[in-house]
């Protein structure tokens, strides 16, 4: 596939994963190229080895970031990630592996100072340990924070919230309250490959009964013979007929203007009328 | 010291001194920010720091999980504020780079035209501050009002001063009014020059400046890189390194410009790096005012970039591109990239796992201060306390991106 994109254009990766791969050896577990990028996965106890041969061998002196992914499915379903750059080459590539909640990563601090944030920040937020890290604290979270926010399985909204307590006059913390769920709005399309049951068609995979249910019958509501015989008692219409009770139906109130018999009103009103006419020119 | 009956002390009176500590920060105006900075002294002398990051965590990266592409943008702005533009940057190239999408040209241009005004913007905030750090207080108003210049053209550009939102996968999301390109190219030749070039005049060779600057922390090429040093840090240390020179990106290979390198590592340097570099950003936005062509600044691929709001009222296959990319959004090919560019502050690069679905299954980001504070330690060293808000300055530290 040609490239069309705009993104930054370091040096060739033609033969660079196959010298590479044959370099590491029995260190790879696993390499593929894909949307311009040189991802090797490197088996987890020997990650430290193969990152330093790629930094003394290949010239892979910068270590940009580590990144760490959460794949729940997966049973190591840890990955941590490294980019690394070289300044001479002025090439990158990226390094991973693989681990799970339990099994330590050998730390690169030995051979990047840098990678001691780095790991730090990995650990925070996914609770991957990295044996021979001396200073594995939490680095982004709050003191005392508990749990790895970033796995897939830690919520959105997080367990605790702080807020300034007027009362007793400093920070509290509290479990999280919302006002409003939190909603998650999936927008994907339902005719392309939804992975739940469209809003009705629960009802369309169940198979057609042989005997219809009704309740033509009292006894079809299978309430019990006493209920039944109640429902078959004959009972009379609830209300009787208008017709025939001999009284005629009161009248409606005559109009107020038509009776002739009432005495104009006293006293004068304001003549309001004469406020809406269109004034004319007086002399 | 053992084995010595020392002198008893004018000032303590024979007691002994031990270290003490003190915390610098998180509410300190010279953190440039939310850090806190666990110091131990010797006296004035710092023997140890131990930074906490942290305090401004909002877990950007797990928000943009839960959103798509289009709508995870927005945060990139949030990241460092003050280069917003430099942060959507990498992000768009990541999932440009992902989706393969070919950006129209004069696109290219107005992204690298206001990434380079975004630089210019960044580094007077920085310049400012750093010499307000070290005690001048003039320039820092005479740079703001440059700043203040920037942000009007942003928001003639995209409507907001800080928050821009203006790039967007396969371009960016309108094209600009003539005059404000003119206005850009007369304010690059007459103002810029001017008040920039009054406000150093007052403090590059200003002797109290250089007391300050000159030979604090001084960073050996070495250590630089071993340290995972990027932007002006490394330049400073010598080495011309510049993601723009080295792997340009957009149409950064069509332009001339120099990298200005330091020859002492120090913080004197990488101030003075800064200064070159406004320069060479003029340069750059010059240049592209003068070859930037006429044409569309967005993408044709339907599936990616939105059509126009007149297509939308004739033609029903727009109304349901249109529909389709602001509700369910563009799906991403499944992989992985990492794309990094030249932010004011060094390399910010973004590691993007697409799932193939319409949101990012992991974004991970790359911010530039995370390698240099986590220096701090060992630039400070032996250095004097007032010399920490130097250096922490020449670092050129936001924490929106160091946290996240």
């Amino acid at each position: 596939m040609s490239v069309l994109h705009s993104g930054p254009r370091y040096a060739s990766n033609d033969g660079v994963c196959d010298a590479l791969c044959a370099s590491l050896g029995d260190m790879v577990a696993e390499r593929h190229e894909e949307h311009g990028e040189i991802v090797v996965t490197v088996h987890r106890d020997r990650i430290e080895d193969a990152l330093r041969l790629l930094r003394d061998e290949h010239s892979y002196q910068q270590l940009m970031e580590i990144a760490g992914v959460d794949f729940p499915d997966r049973a190591e379903r840890f990955e941590v990630v490294y980019m690394l750059l070289s300044l001479t080459k002025n090439h990158r590539i990226i390094v991973k592996c693989a681990t799970d909640e339990a099994t330590p990563v050998p730390t690169v601090t030995t051979l990047w100072p840098n990678a001691g944030w780095l790991e730090r920040e990995v650990f925070d937020m996914y609770g991957v340990t990295f044996a021979g890290n001396m200073d594995l604290r939490r680095i982004l979270t709050d003191y005392g924070f508990e749990g790895h926010p970033f796995r897939k399985d830690f919520p959105l909204t997080g367990y605790q919230e702080l807020r300034y307590s007027e009362e007793e006059k400093r920070v509290v913390y509290e479990p999280v309250e919302l006002a409003q769920d939190f909603r998650s709005f999936d927008f994907t399309s339902p005719w392309e490959g939804a992975d739940y049951v469209l809003p009705g068609d629960e009802k369309a995979s169940t198979p057609p009964v042989a005997e219809p249910k009704s309740t033509d019958s009292p006894k079809d509501t299978g309430a019990g013979a006493k209920t039944d015989a109640k429902a078959a008692e004959k009972v009379s219409a609830a209300a009787p007929a208008k017709e025939g009770t001999g009284t005629p139906d009161p009248e409606a109130p005559a109009p107020t203007e038509d009776r002739p018999d009432r005495k104009p009103r006293e006293g004068s009103t304001n003549d309001t009328a004469t406020a809406t006419e269109i004034e004319e020119e007086k002399d | 010291m053992s084995g010595l009956v020392l002198e008893e002390s004018p000032t303590t009176q024979g007691g002994e001194i031990s270290n003490y500590t003190i915390n610098f920060g998180p509410q300190h105006p010279a953190a440039h920010g939310v850090l806190r900075m666990v110091m131990e002294l010797d006296g004035e002398i710092i023997e140890r720091i131990d930074p906490h990051v942290g305090l401004l965590h909002r877990g950007t990266e797990k928000l943009i999980e839960y959103k798509t592409y289009l709508q995870a943008l927005p945060y990139f702005d949030r990241l460092d504020y003050c280069s917003p533009l430099c942060m959507e940057h990498s992000y768009i190239l990541a999932v440009e780079k992902l989706l393969n999408v070919e950006v129209p040209i004069r696109a290219q241009y107005l992204r690298v035209l206001f990434a380079e005004l975004t630089r210019i913007c960044n580094h007077m905030l920085n310049l400012g501050s750093h010499v307000m750090d070290v005690g001048a207080m003039t320039p820092n108003l005479w740079m703001f009002e440059l700043r203040e210049d920037c942000m009007n053209f942003f928001e003639r550009m995209s409507g907001a001063r800080m928050h821009h939102a203006y790039l967007r996968p396969g371009g960016v999301h309108q094209d600009v009014p003539l005059k404000l390109l003119t206005d850009i190219g007369d304010w690059c030749d007459t103002r810029l020059p001017e008040l920039f070039g009054d406000a150093m005049s007052l403090v590059v060779d200003n002797r109290i400046f250089k007391q300050r600057n000159v030979d604090i922390a001084v960073v050996s090429k070495e250590d630089a890189v071993a340290w995972g040093f990027s932007g002006p840090m490394i330049r400073a240390a010598g080495i011309p390194w510049d993601l723009r020179k080295s792997q340009p990106y957009e149409v950064y290979d069509r332009m001339e410009f120099d990298i200005p390198v330091g020859t002492n590592s120090d913080c004197y340097d990488r101030f003075m790096v800064r200064v070159k570099e406004v320069y060479e950003s003029a340069k750059i936005i010059k240049q592209c005012l003068a070859q930037m062509p006429e044409g569309p600044v967005l993408s044709e691929d339907r599936k990616v970039a939105p059509p126009k709001r007149a297509e939308m009222k004739q033609s029903m296959e727009a109304l349901i591109h249109h529909f389709k990319l602001y509700t369910e959004g563009f799906h991403v090919p499944a992989g992985e990239v990492y794309v990094a560019t030249e932010s004011p502050k060094g390399e910010f690069g973004v590691y993007l796992v697409s799932d193939g679905s319409n949101k990012p299954y992991r974004c991970k980001i790359r911010p530039t201060a995370f390698s240099h504070l986590q220096a701090m330690d060992f630039m400070c060293k032996g250095h004097m306390l007032p010399d920490a808000t130097a250096i922490l300055g020449a670092i050129d530290v936001v924490f929106g991106e160091c946290d996240r």
